[in-house]
Parts: C-alpha cells; structure tokens; sequence
C-alpha cells in the first residue's frame, strides 16, 4: 500500500480527475494549497503598490492506493497534469502502515480497494 | 436658458443620462458574477473600456454619422469633434443639443459593452479595445441612424423607442458573430465552468433595471407622455418577464433559480425598449410575458451546441429585442401614443415596417460585425495563447487577481532603492524586510 499525493496545477485538475476516473482509481481527496515550485514569480500592481507573489495556487492529491494500482495512479497524474511548463507540480510516493475504513472496520488492502471492484 | 429650451424636460434628461450611464457598470457587474473567478477582473474591465473608448469615438465620429442629418444609410460629418453641437435645442426636442448628444452616447456605451458577454475569458484586451472602438461608430453608429437618426428605418415608417434596432438587436447579433469569429473557450464544452458569484449577478440586474428607467424614460426627450408611459411600461414588463421565468423554471425543474431571475429583469427591460412608449400598459405586460419564451428557449439551447456565445447576448437581448420590435407592429394604439396603431388596431402596414427592421437590424449587425472581426484579426490576434487562457485573463491582463489574499506576497515598490533595483521576476524568494 502506497499513499501518492500528486500536487497539480489547479487548471489542469479536471484533466487529472478524467485520468484518474478512466484509470478506475475511485478514492481520493483533493484539496487548494499554495506552494512555491521554482517557476517564476507574478509581479500585481495594485495603484502605487507592486508586490511579487511567490505562492502559486496549486491543487493537492491524496490516494491511498493497493500495490497494483501506483502505476496507473502516477500515470493518470501525469497524463492528466503535464502542459511540459514549469509549474507542472510533483508526485509525493510514501509508504502507508495502515488503513481501516471506517464503516466497515476493513483493513489494509480491503479498505482502500473501492466498494464494489 | 436659450430659447426653445425647456426646464422640466432638461432637468429630467439630465438626470436620465446618469442613470443610463450606471447601467454600463451594472453590466460589469452582470458580467463579472458569470464569469470564473480568474476572468472577473478582465470581464468588468470590458465594459469599463467601453466607457473610454466608445465615449471618445462618439465625441469624434460616431455621433455625428448617427445624427447629423437625415441620409438614409448614414448620417454626415458635421458633427465631428463635436462641432456646432452646443447649447440650442436639438430639432425635434426641448433640450439643449449637447445634452441630446450625452444621453445617445451613454446608450453607445452601454451597447458596445453588451458584445463583449460574447468574448469574455478569452479575447486580448487590446484587440478588444480597438474592435470596441470601431464597432460603435460602424455598428452602432449606423444602426442608431437606421433607427433614431432620420435614417431609411426611421423614414419607412419603423417604431423603435429606446433602441430595439441599435442597442438590443446591434449587439445581440454582434454578439452572435463575434463568437463564431473568436471561437470558443478552450474549456467550453469539455469542463463544467459555472458563475462564480451569483450575488453579483443578481445586484448587477437590479442596477440595470433601475438605469434602464433612464434608458427608457428618457427616449422621449421629454418629461410629456411618452416618456411617462415608457418609464411605467419599464416596471410592469420586466416584472411579467420575471414571473413568466419563475413558472418555466418551475416546469423545468421544480426550482426557481437565481441567475434565471436576473436574466429574467434583463429580457423585460429588453423586451419593452422598443415598445415602452408605443403600446399601452396592459399590452406591456403581455410583452415582458411573450419576450421571456423565445429567449428562454434559447438560452436552454445555445449552451448545447459549439457556438460559445458566452454570456448570451443574442439570447437576452438579440431574441428579446427582435420580439420587441415586432410586438409593436401588433398592438401599437394610437390612443396611448399619438403616432400610429398596429395590426390589432387596423393598421397592418404598421407590421410590414416592423418586420422590415426585424431582418434588417440582424443582418447588418452580424454581417459587419463578423468582417470587423476579421479584418482586425488580420493585423493582431484576437485571442491570448491556450496556456494563457488556463492561466486567467487577470492575471495575463492585468496584473492583477480579483480576490487577492496576499499569502505569499513579497513587496517590491515602493521599497529602498536596493529592492527596486532588483528584477522582479527572478527565481529566489528573498526576505520581505530587507528595508
């Protein structure tokens, strides 16, 4: 069991959502985050007031996933979220100790295969 | 006051022409509600240009082909740069000829940012600007004299009160063509994209609504009759059109929405701006009932096909003031407007002009407007990159995001010298406090 947490540019999350559906990874949670990446910082200017805005919004992916699916989880990650610019975001693979569904009391390998597959 | 000049008429026109001036920003609201949040900024900001550019373009041209003389395609230029237009009653009015010019101006602007729903989140503001400044003279210009300015419309016969030709048929057609030649949103079709703030939508049309008592009111020049029919048509019309939405709303889902309430004051105010002085007060409220059918039918349409008529234009204001203008050829009394009746009242002639100016208006609207397009695409893009698009329009724009946190943000100016020296766009994030 893995934990993939894929941080995405916010425009590209829908193409990622439609990669990870066709991928039939069913469980996720995505969240807004704000991050700084290396890609070049905005310059606004509000009347006499410039300022730099080194937080780029991004998109952040948590998947709990079994061993089988990680690579088609990375690959729907990037085919989703690749335009090749600087600023495509990351993919975070760390280990997962354990899992329990709540409902059910499920474990590990049970608890993060979806209802019904 | 120079001879001619009446008081009650100057001071009421006055007035008018700012509350016809405030419909230009309530439409940037309008707008700006419909858009994603990234586009907010650059929505508004069009309808804001339409208040320089289209200003400016009338004050040198555009009024004086609309009004100068009565050719019967197009006006003269002896009005250009304003010239003679000044303190004398304009013929035909009790009000001073350069007050007569402000308040046609302020329907100018307010027409030219109307096409701009059509383009929105994802055409070049320059090239937007340069479009806007054309099409008021070419566009509208040309159709305010078909219609208001002694022009073959307004010489066969045609009944056109506020400016179902100019203002509602002009830019919902141009609207039409403007999105076939910008081509449609990258997203369109392919993402769910949603209004970002109803609440803007819903205080935009209530602005509008209360400018477009100017608007109408106004198109008498005077405080005499019509103007008061008209101004009262502009409450029962909208009011019918509202309710008329609630019940297709109700057949359709089982809901009443907002946003459709909004368009829904929209459709009537459109649907009476021809009518508002030449039909009766009951007749009006059939209006704002029949206007809100067809255009409600083709708002549930448009978003189903390819067209990315984005904020529909032709559907609130190209169908509604089309339906208008016909309506008049109906059930115009000549009891209420001392002018002329319509076919219900015995004179069938009377819908044979209107008619004319049904498929006359639309025509050269989408005709013209499509070549501008054109024409200026050829010289610059129309459009920013694909990647640009995703990006926001307010940010590529304007430098600037709507609803700014400032998480994140570094200060660049006004800093000591050893800031402003630095590139602002480099890699490192630096200290915030080196002052």
């Amino acid at each position: 069991m893995k934990l993939v947490i894929g941080i995405v540019r916010p425009d590209k999350a829908n193409e990622v959502l439609e990669a990870l559906y066709r991928a039939e990874v069913r469980g996720f949670s995505m969240s807004s985050v704000q991050g700084h990446g290396g890609e070049l910082d905005r310059v606004e200017t509000y009347r006499g007031t410039t300022v730099r805005v080194g937080m780029a919004d991004k998109v952040r992916f948590e998947i709990a996933v079994s061993d089988e699916f990680l690579e088609p989880t990375i690959e729907a990650l990037c085919d989703g979220g690749r335009t090749g610019e600087v600023g495509d975001g990351k993919i975070f693979v760390v280990g997962l100790e354990q899992v329990v569904r709540i409902r059910t009391g499920e474990t590990d390998n049970a608890a993060v295969t979806p209802v019904g597959a | 006051m120079p001879p001619g000049v009446n008081a009650g008429d100057t001071a009421w026109m006055l007035a008018a022409t700012a509350l016809v001036l405030l419909m230009t920003p309530a439409l940037g609201l309008f707008y700006a509600g419909l858009v994603r949040v990234k586009n907010t900024l650059n929505t508004f900001m069009m309808c804001v240009a339409a208040l320089a550019v289209a200003t400016i373009a009338w004050a040198v041209v555009g009024y004086s082909l609309a009004f100068d003389g009565d050719g019967s395609l197009i006006g003269g230029l002896g009005h250009v740069f304003l010239s003679g237009v000044g303190f004398e009653p304009r013929a035909g009015t009790h009000i001073p000829h350069i007050l007569f010019m402000a308040f046609q101006a302020t329907f100018c602007i307010v027409t030219t940012a109307l096409v701009a729903g059509a383009v929105v989140e994802r055409m070049r503001f320059g090239a937007f600007l340069v479009f806007a400044a054309l099409w008021s003279v070419l566009v509208y210009g040309v159709l305010a004299h078909w219609a208001f300015g002694g022009g073959w419309l307004q010489a066969g016969g045609t009944l056109d009160f506020a400016g179902g030709v100019p203002v509602e048929m002009g830019s919902g057609f141009s609207a039409l063509a403007a999105a076939l030649v910008v081509g449609a949103r990258k997203d369109h079709g392919r993402q769910a994209i949603l209004p970002h703030n109803s609440i803007y939508v819903l205080v935009g049309a209530g602005l509008l609504w209360f400018g477009w008592f100017g608007f109408n009111g106004g198109s008498g020049f005077s405080v005499g009759t019509p103007g008061v029919l008209a101004f009262v048509n502009t409450l029962l019309a909208p009011a019918c059109a509202l309710a008329t939405w609630f019940v297709l709303d109700l057949i359709r889902s089982r809901q009443v929405t907002a946003i459709g309430a909004a368009t829904a004051i929209v459709v009537g105010c459109v649907g009476i701006t021809p009518a508002a002085g030449f039909i009766s007060p009951i007749w009006a409220m059939a209006l704002g009932i029949v206007a809100a059918l067809p255009s409600y039918a083709v708002i549930m349409w448009r978003p189903r096909t390819r067209v990315d008529e984005t904020l529909d234009v032709l559907a609130a204001h190209g169908v509604a003031g089309f339906t208008g203008i016909l309506f008049i050829g109906f059930v115009a009394q000549a009891a209420w407007n001392g002018v002329s009746d319509g076919l219900l009242y015995g004179n069938a002639a009377q819908l044979g002009h209107q008619a004319l100016a049904a498929l006359a208006a639309p025509a050269y609207a989408f005709a013209a407007t499509f070549a501008l397009l054109k024409l200026i695409g050829l010289v610059s893009p129309l459009r920013v990159t694909p990647h640009e698009e995703a990006l926001g329009m307010d940010l590529v724009s304007h430098g600037e995001e709507a609803y700014p946190t400032g998480e994140g943000t570094i200060l660049v100016e006004p800093i000591g010298t050893m800031a402003s020296e630095r590139p602002v766009a480099e890699r490192a994030m630096a200290p915030a406090t080196s002052s």
